[in-house]
């Protein structure tokens, strides 16, 4: 078994600790989403006082989504995974045919280190600083809350680590369609509107009117925000909680699933460039 | 029965067309054209385990082709491969276990890694057992030379350098084969004659299988007993390196410096291929008249300066041989 995980694993954590290395990039990272989250506050804070009486969650619960929306930007599926773009381009990809193992695992657990390495250090110091820092500077009102209770904060963890198995099955996707088409711009023009307006990373599901909020929750990309954001601050609770949990994890193995049969399709058509 | 067994293979790509300009993409976007391009037309021969096989041929005439069909990453249109008794596309995870590749113009170690951050990752790629993979690390690092290169990043190695690492890393997991796809491509020649004693040394110390494609005539000279010369997808001669020189082009060149002015020489067997003021440049067939005989015959006649004998460059030997065969680029 432990032999069996072992490319795996090793792939996995040589990704992990390269890309946790780029402290200025995360730096940068940190200081923009920061800067971003901070004018969104402050644009919603003048839509409450404008009179927006009806709206269905306190200002003070949207600026701490928006700080955690902000904190957990990277864990998003907004593009492939640069290391497969620059292999396909430069036809490196032959070599993951080579290898012994699987090739979507092998892609897939690189994914997955490249994602986890870029979201905790700027998860980390979001939370440092707004959670932390802005109320002892007084700033208690615009602040990173808690979530309702210890329990959803718990459950609120796992289902961000289901959020990443996720996203990481849709970047595979991305990567996929890459190596399918040997090119890799413009992806992200596709990309961002979905991920930005299907996740909830623009405007919470839950405030999106009657008839498409159903269908809002059960789309996989709810999963990859929406859900551990959802139990984070109690609106999904116990056996809810876990259906959503489950709906996570459904979606997970139905993408990982359909990516593994494209991938195995697209390597075997591969004409490696060149030579 | 031979290591690796290759008979009538065949393989087909479909090349889009497209007309240039506006209007051509256009229509290429409406009803794309598609031309065949006939990459091997039925292409057979053997190898035995530990020979070393240089594959030579111009662009295009199917090298690289035939060694992406027998690591398994392409599946061929027809024909019949058996390596170690595994078909490679079929029994792909099996076989590609047991091979070693190195395309020199791309890189299989991980670009930002250092180089033995990225030998420990193909060890646990390959699931080689640590004991082995140690004392097989230190041997490949002994003979190519990688101990100062250890700790860098693969990016910061000269190409040089990293040719020596990927051909180590190609060989951790102890592979039967190694495939070498233009291994010398780009190297500055002390590099490539570091990487043609590198690959002979392997080859006679481990027992490791070569197969190397190259345009580098003097890779094969140096290295291959055996030569395959491919063109136009087909196997125009599978011979020692030798006998194709002397079948293609048995001639040899003598260069001579008289005194005084190069005289008119008329000697059966022999044409004279250039004179400039004092200097001749004669060819001449070994197997009708000697050095010795022709060189007693001018000296014997005129006052010689400076006399030496030359056989063609490997470079004409092949041309010679392409233009032979019509085997040219088109």
């Amino acid at each position: 078994m432990t032999d069996f995980a072992r490319p795996y694993l090793s792939a996995f954590s040589a990704r992990f600790l390269l890309v946790l290395q780029y402290r200025a990039a995360a730096f940068a990272g940190f200081v923009t989403q920061a800067w971003f989250g901070g004018v969104k506050s402050m644009v919603y804070a003048a839509f409450y006082a404008s009179g927006a009486g009806a709206a269905p969650i306190t200002l003070s619960q949207t600026i701490t989504y928006t700080w955690l929306a902000q904190a957990l930007l990277a864990l998003l599926p907004w593009a492939p995974d640069p290391d497969i773009v620059a292999s396909v381009r430069t036809g490196g990809v032959a070599y993951d045919r080579l290898r012994p193992i699987d090739a979507y695992a092998l892609w897939y657990v690189r994914a997955l280190g490249w994602m986890l390495a870029r979201a905790i250090p700027r998860a980390l110091m979001m939370a440092a600083f707004a959670a932390v820092f802005l109320p002892l500077i007084g700033l208690s009102d615009w602040a990173w809350k808690g979530p309702a209770n210890a329990v959803q904060g718990a459950l609120c963890l796992i289902s961000t680590a289901l959020a990443l198995l996720l996203s990481a099955s849709m970047v595979m996707l991305t990567n996929i369609l890459v190596a399918a088409t040997l090119n890799g711009r413009g992806l992200q023009i596709l990309t961002m509107p979905l991920v930005t307006l299907f996740s909830g990373n623009l405007v919470p599901l839950a405030l999106f009117p009657d008839w498409a909020r159903t269908a809002m929750l059960i789309q996989p990309f709810a999963g990859v925000f929406d859900i551990p954001c959802r139990i984070y601050f109690g609106g999904l609770t116990g056996v809810m909680a876990w259906t959503g949990m489950g709906l996570q994890l459904v979606w997970s193995i139905v993408l990982i699933w359909l990516g593994h049969l494209w991938l195995e399709r697209v390597m075997r058509k591969l004409e490696v460039q060149g030579g | 029965m031979p290591q690796i067994l290759v008979q009538d293979l065949a393989k087909t790509y479909r090349v889009a067309e497209r007309d240039p300009g506006v209007l051509g993409a256009l229509r290429g976007l409406m009803r794309p054209r598609w031309r065949t391009v006939d990459a091997l037309q039925g292409v057979s021969f053997s190898l035995e385990r530990g020979e070393l096989l240089g594959f030579i041929g111009p662009n295009g005439a199917g090298k690289s082709t035939t060694i992406k069909i027998l690591s398994g990453i392409l599946r061929p249109d027809g024909g019949r491969v058996e390596v170690d008794g595994l078909v490679p596309w079929r029994d792909r995870v099996r076989h590609v276990g047991r091979i070693g590749v190195v395309f020199g113009q791309r890189t299989q170690l991980w670009w930002d890694l250092p180089v033995a951050d990225g030998f420990d990752l193909l060890r646990d790629i390959y699931r080689v057992d640590p004991i082995r993979y140690r004392k097989t690390r230190d041997e490949l690092v002994a003979m190519l030379r990688l101990e100062k290169l250890l700790d860098q990043p693969v990016r910061q190695l000269s190409l040089g350098q990293r040719m020596r690492a990927e051909i180590a890393a190609a060989m951790l997991h102890e592979p039967a084969i190694l495939f070498l796809d233009e291994p010398t491509i780009g190297l500055d020649a002390p590099s490539k004659l570091a990487v043609r004693e590198f690959v002979k040394r392997l080859n006679r110390e481990t027992g490791v299988t070569v197969l190397l494609t190259t345009h580098d005539m003097h890779d094969i000279e140096a290295l291959a007993e055996r030569v395959i010369v491919i063109g136009h997808g087909r196997v125009l001669a599978d011979s020692p390196f030798e006998a194709l020189r002397a079948n293609v082009l048995a001639e040899r060149r003598l260069f001579v410096d008289f005194a005084g002015d190069a005289p008119d020489l008329a000697l059966p067997g022999v044409t004279v291929r250039s004179r400039e003021g004092r200097s001749l440049e004669l060819a001449f067939d070994p197997r009708a008249i000697g050095a010795p005989a022709l060189i007693a015959a001018i000296t014997a006649g005129h006052a010689v300066e400076d006399i030496h004998v030359e056989q063609p460059a490997i470079e004409e030997v092949i041309a010679r041989f392409y233009d032979l065969h019509g085997a040219a680029e088109a």
